[in-house]
């Protein structure tokens, strides 16, 4: 360390995390909009980096800007005029990388189980981590996975 | 039921691909926005593969085969700048120099260098060492004597030694007094190798 600032090469994280980062985008958003958020993921970390404190929960601190970038990508899809005549570019349920149509009602959850319910299912994270991601404690971690899936299931048997 | 749901939510999530486009998109925009403080890359050569790294005043490090690539950019991060990215764009014009070194068409480099990795006497040695024209060799004593202090030879070995820019910045072209060639941190067959490449031939080398 060198006047505090982090001593791993961003590289390094892009290597060690970028993977997980990249699962989570593509679990969050599906795979066309994941690849915006992914670049303004890295590019706000990149930009943020040199103050970073804590490197050794350098995941949890990626994984939350990542958190920001598909919220503000999903707001930006809402304010988008959708052309009617034009066939959809967007993921619907059933489409080719998301067969049964699950992780589409994953992203119809309210925010906080479908950020908690793609963590944990996507990822497989402990709640613990789960909870600095959203930064809420492990406890309220699992009950966002907990009432996340029973309303995924909910639905599933009202079809 | 759980693991139905699950399984489906696990089964429904493609593999991650490889992220290398996203890397490199990830790199120009970093480059453009001006965040890129060091910018690396590789390139294969006749003495093994040679990392590079450059800022935005020109070549930083050099690293050779026998160096670690988790150390050098262990030490760029802690010495220059944490924003490391591999970078193509920001190393190709000295990867396409050294490419063409390694072919026999180049004999001097013309790519900007950054110095900030060296300082005082070691980097005024370094400075005169750029004097010493391809296919040429001096010693360590001539250059102390050159750098302006003669009796500090150990010193000029030491800059050397810890030359961040090797080849460019030619460190192997000094030998020892005596006509021995003498250490190389990339292992004095690399030395062999480069000072046989620009025509040193004969006697002296293979008496090192």
């Amino acid at each position: 360390m060198l006047g505090g600032m982090p001593d791993v090469a961003f590289e390094t994280l892009v290597d060690r995390h970028g993977p997980v980062v990249m699962r989570f985008l593509i679990a969050r958003l599906g795979p066309i909009d994941a690849e915006d958020a992914f670049q303004e993921t890295m590019l706000s970390a990149l930009r943020a980096y040199p103050d970073l404190r804590e490197a050794g929960a350098a995941r949890s601190w990626l994984l939350r800007i990542a958190e920001r970038a598909a919220h503000d990508t999903g707001r930006a899809r809402r304010r988008r005029p959708i052309p009617v005549a034009d066939v959809p570019d967007r993921p619907e349920v059933g489409a080719p990388e998301d067969p049964s149509g699950a992780w589409s009602g994953v992203r119809r959850l309210p925010d906080k189980q479908r950020t908690a319910v793609v963590l944990r299912v996507a990822l497989d994270l402990a709640y613990r981590e789960i909870g600095e991601v959203m930064g809420t404690s492990p406890e309220a971690a699992r009950r966002n996975v907990h009432e996340g899936l029973s309303t995924l299931r909910d639905r599933a048997g009202e079809i | 039921m759980g693991t139905t749901l699950e399984g489906a939510l696990t089964a429904g999530l493609p593999p991650v691909g490889d992220l290398a486009h996203e890397k490199e998109r990830l790199a120009a925009a970093a480059e453009d926005e001006g965040i890129l403080d060091v910018g690396v890359g590789h390139l294969d050569s006749p003495i093994g593969r040679l990392f590079v790294a450059a800022t935005e005043e020109g070549v930083v490090r050099i690293g050779l085969a026998t160096e670690s690539e988790d150390e050098l950019l262990a030490e760029l991060a802690a010495s220059v700048s944490p924003r490391i990215l591999g970078a193509p764009r920001r190393v190709d014009p000295t990867r396409r120099q050294l490419d063409e070194y390694f072919g026999g068409g180049r004999r001097s480099f013309s790519v900007p260098l950054d110095w900030r990795l060296t300082r005082g006497f070691r980097r005024e040695v370094l400075e005169e060492l750029v004097a010493v024209p391809y296919g040429e060799t001096t010693t360590y004593s001539e250059l102390a004597a050159e750098a302006g202090r003669p009796r500090a030879v150990r010193a000029a070995g030491t800059a050397l030694a810890t030359n961040p820019i090797p080849i460019i910045v030619p460190c192997h072209r000094v030998l020892r007094s005596d006509g021995s060639v003498g250490g190389y941190r990339g292992g004095s067959d690399a030395k062999r190798t480069l000072l046989a490449l620009e025509g040193e031939s004969g006697t002296m080398l293979a008496s090192g």
